[in-house]
């Protein structure tokens, strides 16, 4: 049997491959003033914000959850951030700076804890209680902002998204997030139960799982990874802009945890899948621009590009392959067995 | 092979050498399978003898992976259920796959409606349906919900829509598993009907009782290999069994010690439950349960057993009573409290409440010490050891440990449930009917393994629809109708005829 990232794996090479064959200068990589440039670095400093929402949407998913509240979550770190940093007498301060991220984050597992009390607490369709804080959460954030886009000035916050330690900084966080998320999954018996969880709440439950603190858990880790994604999407634009600030990213979180192979329907789930996922993603992102497609047609060369690799991994198209060539083996086979001895 | 009165038909399926395999297992080896024309074939075998895995290659569930399955005389090659379907091969399975939500009339006629002018014609719907309904002796509205009717109603909808479909051969996958008695009387008497007139009718059940009463002839599969096709008339009872497991059928005499065995009642009770009830599900009822000793639980389905011992549990939570463990005080809120104390809960829905599908062996059976040892991994080493200690103990196979849970049969998923429980080392096992739906072979290996726990120690509360096997496990049977405790009694004092009589009639005022 293949293994399960193959196909996540052959896409992203086919989708390099193809940019580098268009263009053979996707695949260079440059070093100035010790600091490694090019295409391929862009995407793995680029995908930072993507990556940390769609490693929590990937526990969320696992439990039979979704998280919609994603983007908001995004916006409202972000805002509290910059709020914090904007009101300070000194903005380059390191000191001001970590307390502003540690607060964004603290209020953004707040937000993660709210999800998972509807949710694990009161029974609500995680589609439903999530909605809550995704049409909600903007609001607060513009409430935060007083509904301006707050802007600032501050070298150490910029770091956070334009800094580089010989590649980006943004790359050493979300590696840093998905080995902390793997190791405590994996190490620890948190993913097997969250896995159980998801396969068969009531089978779990009887057996013991204490399925309510495991999901709820689930949407704190992804409000609290979606609270980083904000500040480095913050950092980014020097900005908290309520509006912007994580637009449609649930959708794509979910669309890169299902290319990674999880399944929505909960239960077995693959980081790696997911990071593979938004690699090509963020891939298929930069080959637009690479390749020159029209702003107005990107959607659609996106949306053809996506559909393909979904059909790809389809485990129907594979199934109804192997059943085609086998069924063709069989006729193939059952020819000459005509003749042969009756047995009873 | 000598022709008798009902092969003067043709065969209609010629099933020749038909083998499948799934990743590291082979389902099928080299399996023959003729189906004649008015005739009821009992298909049978152990569970994970390969039973459904041939149906399945009959209906085209799975492509097979060599060997011909010819219909008719014509060679066929099923894509899908789609393509079985149409060459006339239709199936009751085991899940009603009818539309609950759907008239009977619809669900009859669906997808072949008649219309009038492009528009469904509903009122010949309705009085098709019912022409094929009264056809299989049933009267009822076509035009009120199916959900609102009874499994066996239910069940006979199923078979009048295969007919609907001009079905040469309907498969009948364990029809009778939630029937009562009047049901499964309704339903031979269908049965038969279309037998004689000229269908072929696969009939796949693991009451042998049944078997006897309704099949023509008998396939026995063992381990994915054919053993033989028999006459019925041919083949005595104690000799299906042997070929359908291989070996004599000693083993449960052996078992039938076990109620004999004097249990010690003085020490204070491993369970004491007072008055635990729940309103409109349970009414308040007693239970002790002593060291080392088998209570069975016996009543009619929907008695309140189950009931009963998921109040005990803390899967439901009761509203009367107080339950004590060896003496103390404990407050069954939740299963986490139930397992804390010592007790282990094995649900009669194993699909639903027990096995974890997708996981692999090894994870279901090691479930139950991790979620008790919490968020800290339990040891690779001590995982290995304990998953290949019960995988042998119970003979659990095929003996892979990574392999998919929800792909073994239903008696080895019953014993890894059993393995995940005994890994935690309870002190009492509730067995909430842990023999249905497994075959002969596995019921005697459960049974003795339940006896010989209980001799070492293990208290076991034992619930079945089999009074047999109530009988001859448990020391003490408490009786259990129409969601009440009726009464207890000494399983030494009472044979089969004297527990049914207590079950129908003890109480009720008439009896005295």
């Amino acid at each position: 049997m293949k293994h399960r990232l193959f196909w996540p794996v052959a896409t992203l090479v086919m989708l390099i491959l193809i940019n580098t064959i268009a263009r053979s200068q996707f695949a260079s990589i440059t070093v100035r003033d010790g600091r490694l440039y090019g295409a391929l670095i862009d995407i793995l400093r680029q995908s930072a914000p993507l990556m940390l929402v769609s490693l929590g949407m990937t526990i969320v998913i696992a439990t039979r959850g979704i998280d919609l509240s994603v983007g908001a979550v995004m916006a409202v770190s972000g805002a509290v951030a910059l709020t914090i940093i904007d009101g300070s007498t000194d903005p380059n301060n390191v000191g001001v700076v970590m307390l502003a991220v540690v607060v964004a984050l603290v209020i953004s597992l707040l937000l993660g804890v709210w999800n998972g009390f509807l949710v694990s607490l009161l029974g609500i369709q995680p589609i439903i209680a999530t909605l809550v804080l995704m049409l909600a959460g903007r609001g607060v954030a513009l409430l935060i902002t007083e509904g301006f886009i707050t802007t600032v000035n501050s070298t150490p916050f910029e770091f956070i998204s334009t800094g580089y330690l010989l590649l980006p900084f943004a790359f050493f966080i979300w590696v840093a997030a998905a080995a902390v998320v793997g190791l405590t999954e994996r190490r620890s018996a948190l993913g097997v139960l969250t896995e159980a969880v998801g396969i068969n709440p009531e089978a779990s439950r009887l057996a013991g799982v204490r399925s309510r603190g495991i999901i709820w858990s689930a949407y704190a880790a992804s409000a609290v990874l979606a609270g980083i994604a904000g500040i480095i999407y913050a950092s980014n634009i020097k900005a908290a802009d309520a509006n912007a600030a994580g637009q449609f990213i649930e959708l794509y979180a979910i669309l890169a945890v299902v290319l990674g192979g999880t399944s929505l329907m909960g239960g077995k789930f693959s980081l790696a899948g997911t990071v593979v996922g938004v690699l090509i993603i963020q891939t298929l992102e930069s080959t637009m621009l690479f390749l020159g497609v029209p702003s107005a047609e990107s959607p659609v060369f996106f949306a053809v590009v996506v559909v393909v690799v979904v059909v790809i991994q389809s485990p129907r198209l594979h199934r109804v392959a192997r059943d085609f060539v086998r069924s063709a083996r069989a006729r193939r086979a059952a020819e000459p067995s005509l003749d042969a001895e009756v047995v009873g | 092979m000598t022709l008798t009165a009902d092969t003067a038909y043709p065969p209609i399926v010629e099933m020749r050498g038909i083998t499948i395999s799934f990743p590291g297992v082979l389902a099928l080896d080299n399996v023959d399978f003729f189906l004649r024309r008015g005739e009821v074939h009992s298909l049978m075998g152990e569970n994970g003898a390969g039973k459904s895995t041939l149906i399945k290659a009959l209906t085209g569930v799975y492509a097979v992976d060599s060997g011909s399955i010819d219909l008719i005389g014509t060679s066929q090659v099923f894509r899908g259920t789609s393509d079985a379907e149409a060459a006339g091969i239709s199936t009751v399975y085991q899940e009603i796959n009818l539309c609950t939500n759907l008239s009977v009339g619809e669900n009859v006629m669906l997808g072949h409606e008649p219309r009038k002018g492009g528009r469904i014609d509903w009122k010949a719907v309705h009085r098709l349906a019912a022409e094929h309904l009264e056809g299989l002796g049933i009267s009822i509205d076509t035009r009120s919900l199916l959900s609102n009717h009874s499994i066996a109603i239910q069940q006979l909808v199923a078979i009048s829509r295969a007919m609907v479909l001009d079905a040469k051969v309907l498969v009948l996958d364990e029809p009778t598993s939630s029937l009562d008695r009047g049901e499964v009387e309704q339903l031979f008497t269908v049965i038969r009907d279309l037998r004689a007139r000229g269908a072929a009718i696969i009939f796949v059940s693991h009451f042998l009782d049944q078997v006897y009463e309704i099949a023509d002839r008998i396939t026995v599969l063992r381990n994915g290999k054919l053993v033989g096709e028999y006459l019925v008339k041919d083949l005595p009872r104690d000799q299906l069994v042997t070929k359908m497991i291989g070996r004599q059928l000693d083993d449960l005499e052996a078992i039938s010690s076990t109620a004999e065995r004097a249990i010690d009642r003085t020490d204070a009770p491993i369970l004491k439950a007072t008055g635990v009830g729940r309103r409109g599900v349970l009414e308040p009822a007693d239970l002790d349960v002593f060291d080392g000793e088998i209570v069975g639980i016996a009543g009619l389905l929907g008695s309140g057993r189950t009931e009963l011992v998921r109040l005990l549990y803390g899967a439901d939570r009761a509203d009367s009573g107080n339950i004590e463990m060896v003496g103390t005080p404990a407050k069954m809120t939740s299963p986490r409290h139930a397992i804390d104390r010592g007790i282990a809960f094995s649900s009669e829905d194993r699909r639903e409440e027990g096995i974890v599908a997708d996981l692999s062996v090894a994870e279901n059976i090691v479930l139950g010490i991790q979620a008790r040892k919490g968020l800290r991994k339990v040891r690779q080493e001590k995982q290995d050891s304990v998953v290949s200690e019960y995988m042998a103990a119970l003979d659990i196979r095929p003996a892979d440990p990574d392999m998919v849970a929800g792909n073994l049969s239903g008696g080895n998923q019953q014993k890894v449930l059993i393995a995940r429980w005994l890994a935690t080392a309870p002190e009492l096992l509730i067995l909430d009917e842990p023999t249905r739906g497994i075959d002969v072979g596995t019921k005697a290996d459960l049974q003795k393994k339940v006896a010989e726990l209980s001799e070492q120690g293990l208290s076991v509360i034992f619930i079945s629809s089999e009074l047999e096997e109530v009988l001859r496990l448990a020391q003490r049977i408490v009786v259990m109708r129409d969601r009440k405790s009726i009464g207890e009694l000494d399983s030494r004092r009472f044979d089969l005829d004297g527990l049914i009589d207590f079950i129908a009639n003890e109480g009720d005022g008439s009896a005295a």
